[in-house]
């Protein structure tokens, strides 16, 4: 064996390292100096980030017989992923410092960064055997982080329900694969796009039904979304920021890969409609649902179902543009996302409060905390000048392009339409916090320095990533 | 980018946003709005005496000042720029009514949040009148219509939270159609093989969006900018709007952002799609006809007096889309002007009944009365602005109607004849509604004792009415200037264009 193809994997090897540090020092580490975790955490982490930077401009290259493979793209939306992770983990110092969790403190990054590495390998496979190891390093530590407030209930309930959907979904998805197997008679992605050719029958649009769902319930789309609000509120909160964030990209653009690379064929005869019906589902239920929610995170759990249909959106473009819309869109949701969440951690940290009605009445005693949360829902419903505005539009654009179909058109003004039920809920919150009067609002707090830091990245990047230009260009470059 | 002068009616708004922000006190505050605002005025007015020397001087590009900087590569989407006079003349009114507004709102509760958001607000404003991309009009077109949500939820009054809702998810839906219309737009910019493009000038002279896609893109623009230009069915949200917002915004509202509808339509929709447009126009002509007269008759029968006034802005704003939709140059000339004449009045209108609401706390005019005698100058005032409203000659109102109607009615055909007269007759109604709103609330005796205590019109409050008064009057005896800035605007290509003459 060629052990240099190892240096392919530049990326993963060094989230390993970093893996591994944080690992050996909260082994090893004796009471006193495992306090030092987190911050190993996070800086190695911002380390990792600022590598993968320098490696954008690497020549695409492939490993192990063609299993593995990256490319400037794959890094690009690895380093997403990253920026994401970090932000994430930043968020979560003061909740991992707090007096149940810090005895155990040390999981929740080595999980974190273990879920990572998995995303990774199920990015950058070209092999289904490498993406379903990817795909279950991925889920299983994930399943732990769900239960890690193992003393309540309801993350005890999210666990469950996560395991199961999760090996449920696994299931499906590999049956799926099973059938493509016995189609192609191989594999490899390339492989199959082959083997297919012509194969257009029952079989392979059970197959694709299969595959299809097993991904559906992974990216949460509708009618596989049922386990989402019940994991995300009882997850910790920054789990529950990390699954809507990074486990969703990463997934969405798995599924990219997969439906384009390796079913791109048989678009028009078997998944166009399948796709449109998933997407209009998923926009419309998910937007639906988020206006009767009360609590928080369950409210994000559904705007976060309705976002997903909005990434799904740029994969009917299946073009370039339609990539890297994908990739800004979950870049730009990242931000969005998490510096709602970033918001609802401070709260519930520092008052355990996590429904609507408690908000109201914030923006009098944390005038801060309640523009941050406000620019978060402007960027989610798509209000210039905030970067979601741009992320809808050039998902919009992607999908339209160089088509003079009808059906887009409609799925588009399906889409439009429903970005207008999501403004009324996005709203809600604004009111919640500016408008309405409370007898006991929350009072006025200072959240801790890594929660103020993760918001100030995410509000920059919600004011930044639209306005300049720079980076949808770059993505755009890269993918082109 | 800076030596263009353009680009400074979105650098001062932003400067006064950093500069609300940093201010301390109330003072500070209202030097910022109040600098900042007669800047982007006097900046309009120089504009507009060097549009007019230019256009004397026989330049004749459609229009002046252009520039456009790269912002998307990929997309072709660049920050351009560019005015003519019937988007001079819209920069001056928004000037002047951000003026008024200023002053409107002196003792505004939380004045530094308020500002924040109008000069926000006013950003959006300004940027859509000099935009000439696509993208950027679009986006500051919605960068226009989020603050009014808070700055109605908040300020506001009534069932505000109702009518914020409404009003926010209404435009905003309207605003879902326009992108659509303006993304298929965009992918039907240029012939084939030639690079697409967002800026409405390339659009217009590549003339390449088929005919089939006229017919659907003219509706969807059209629509979209309509319900901001309160047409039928889609003008529900503009009276509990309006009733219910506070004083500057519903003047900015009614004054300003509803000519956005108006100067869309045109802009956009008619001007890029000419020949859906000539073909399609019956159907929005029906539609506007309806807003023209229902407008008015509603407005006779309701008793608060920002529903009569927001009921009486849907019917002057259906005048101006109806206007639009003859396609002559007259009728045309007639829409700009009522557009500059409404805003003026309905700012005036709106600034009075915020005076009076703020002193007797009422705006049911079946609890007020005999105000000629308590408030005689606000009570002027008030007549003034109604008269200008029912058309009467020396006022601006007279000036639009008169030219709109007479541009209309150059059309021979049965069909516009009967609509011209049909919205004529709200010219009527009008005159009932504006009469009956003078004789209960100015005249005859005083309704309630406890407002024998009210003082007049403090010296803000006179300024800012006075400044509109002297708007409205000076359009009334000039016409001729503001028919001679817009006319210069219909040059030879856009007559091409519309296919007029």
């Amino acid at each position: 064996m060629d052990y240099s193809q190892f240096l392919a994997l530049k990326q993963e090897i060094g989230l390993l390292i970093v893996f591994l540090l944080v690992f050996l020092t909260d082994t090893f580490a004796d009471k006193k100096s495992a306090k030092a975790v987190p911050y190993i955490a996070c800086i190695f982490m911002l380390a990792q980030t600022a590598y993968g930077f320098f490696l954008s401009h690497a020549p695409a290259t492939e490993a192990f017989a063609g299993m593995y493979a990256t490319s400037p793209v794959l890094v690009a939306i690895k380093n997403i992923l990253n920026v994401g992770t970090l932000i994430v983990l930043i968020q979560s110092l003061k909740w991992t410092n707090s007096e149940f969790v810090a005895v155990r403190r040390g999981e929740f990054y080595e999980l974190t960064l273990l879920t990572l590495l998995g995303m990774y390998l199920m990015i950058s496979s070209r092999h289904f055997l490498m993406f379903i190891i990817g795909l279950e390093t991925a889920s299983l530590p994930l399943c732990a982080l769900v239960a890690f407030d193992k003393h309540r209930y309801e993350s005890h309930e999210a666990a469950i329900k996560y395991v199961l959907t999760a090996v449920f979904s696994s299931a499906i998805l590999l049956m799926g694969l099973s059938f493509v197997y016995g189609l192609a008679g191989t594999l490899y992605y390339d492989g199959i796009a082959i083997g297919l050719m012509g194969q257009m029958g029952v079989m392979l649009a059970v197959a694709l039904a299969f595959v299809i769902a097993g991904f559906g319930f992974k990216i949460s789309l509708v009618p596989f979304h049922l386990w989402t609000a019940d994991v995300y509120q009882g997850a910790p909160t920054s789990v529950t920021s990390y699954l809507s964030v990074i486990s969703k990209g990463s997934a969405a653009f798995a599924f990219l890969v997969v439906l384009t690379q390796v079913f791109g064929a048989f678009y028009a005869d078997a998944w166009e409609w399948m796709l449109y019906a998933l997407i209009v589902l998923t926009i419309t239920v998910g937007n639906l649902f988020a206006i009767r929610q009360t609590n928080m995170k369950r409210f994000l759990a559904f705007s976060s179902i309705s976002q997903a249909g909005y990434i799904m959106l740029a994969i009917v473009g299946d073009n370039a543009m339609g990539i890297s819309a994908l990739m800004f869109y979950t870049l730009v949701y990242i931000f969005s996302n998490l510096a709602a969440f970033g918001v609802i951690g401070a709260i519930e940290n520092a008052t355990g409060k996590v429904d609507m009605t408690d908000y109201n009445g914030l923006y009098k005693t944390n005038p801060r905390l309640s523009f941050t949360m406000m620019l978060a829902m402007f960027s989610l419903a798509g209000i210039p000048p905030f970067a979601g505005f741009f992320s809808k539009f050039f998902v919009f654009t992607s999908t339209l392009n160089g088509t003079d179909s009808a059906a887009l058109y409609v799925l588009v003004l399906i889409a439009l339409i429903n970005t207008i039920i999501s403004l009324y809920y996005y709203l809600l919150v604004v009111k919640a916090m500016f408008i309405n009067d409370s007898e006991q609002p929350i009072a006025t707090f200072r959240s801790a320095c890594s929660e103020r830091l993760g918001m100030w990245v995410c509000v920059a990047g919600i004011i930044g990533l639209g306005i300049v230009s720079y980076f949808y260009d770059y993505l755009l470059t890269v993918v082109g | 980018m800076f030596s263009n002068i353009l680009i400074y009616f979105v650098v001062i708004p932003l400067i006064m946003l950093l500069g609300l922000f940093l201010c301390r006190n109330i003072q500070q505050i209202r030097a910022v709005a109040v600098t900042g605002s007669v800047a982007l005025t006097a900046l309009s007015i120089w504009l507009l005496i060097d549009y007019i020397g230019l256009r004397h001087a026989g330049v004749t590009d459609p229009m002046l000042w252009v520039d456009s900087w790269e912002w998307f590569a990929p997309l072709n989407i660049h920050l351009a720029v560019g005015v003519d006079g019937i988007s001079i003349a819209m920069l001056i009114l928004t000037g002047v009514i951000l003026i008024t507004g200023s002053f409107a709102s002196w003792e505004i509760p939380q004045p530094k949040e308020f500002f924040l958001w109008l000069v926000l607000l006013s950003t959006g404003v300004y940027g859509f009148f000099i935009s000439i991309d696509l993208f950027t009009m679009f986006m500051f077109y919605e960068v226009a219509l989020i603050p009014m949500y808070l700055l109605i939820g908040v300020w506001g009054s009534g069932n505000k939270n109702y009518s914020a809702m409404k009003l926010t998810l209404m435009l905003m839906g309207g605003s879902a159609f326009l992108m659509l219309g303006l993304i298929g737009i965009y992918y039907h910019s240029a012939p084939e093989g030639q690079p697409l493009t967002w800026n409405i000038l390339e659009i217009a002279r590549n003339g390449a969006i088929s005919h089939g896609w006229q017919t659907f893109l003219f509706p969807m623009t059209f629509v979209g900018f309509g319900v901001l230009g309160a047409m039928f069915p889609f003008h529900t949200w503009s009276p509990d709007g309006h009733a219910s917002a506070p004083t500057a915004v519903s003047m900015l509202h009614a004054g300003v952002l509803m000519k956005l509808g108006g100067y869309g339509c045109f802009r956009v929709a008619i001007y890029l799609m000419p020949q859906a447009a000539h073909e399609l126009a019956w159907i929005f002509i029906i539609l506007t006809g309806i807003s023209v007269v229902y407008g008015a008759f509603s407005a006779c029968v309701q008793n608060d007096l920002k529903y009569i006034n927001a009921y009486s802005s849907v019917s002057h704003c259906g005048l101006v889309l109806f206007a639009i939709l003859m396609l002559n140059t007259t009728a045309m000339t007639g829409a700009i002007m009522q557009m500059l004449s409404h805003g003026l009045m309905t700012a005036l209108f709106f600034a009075l009944i915020g005076m009076i609401y703020g002193r007797t706390h009422t705006r049911d005019i079946r609890e007020m009365g005999g105000m000629m005698q308590i408030l005689p100058y606000l009570s002027v005032c008030y007549v003034i602005a109604g008269m200008a409203s029912l058309g009467l000659p020396g006022l601006s109102g007279f000036v639009a109607e008169m030219t709109i109607f007479v541009g209309s009615f150059q059309h021979a055909d049965l069909f516009h004849r009967i609509f011209v007269i049909v919205a004529c007759s709200s010219i009527v109604t009008t005159a009932v509604y504006i009469l009956r709103v003078v004789g209960k609330l100015l005249y005859g005796p005083v309704y309630d004792e406890h407002h024998m205590s009210l003082t007049d019109a403090k010296w803000w409050e006179r300024t800012s009415t006075a400044a509109l008064i002297v708007c409205v009057a000076a359009i009334g005896f000039f016409p001729n200037f503001f028919v001679d800035l817009i006319k210069f605007t219909f040059s030879p290509e856009i007559f091409t264009v519309l296919g007029l003459n």
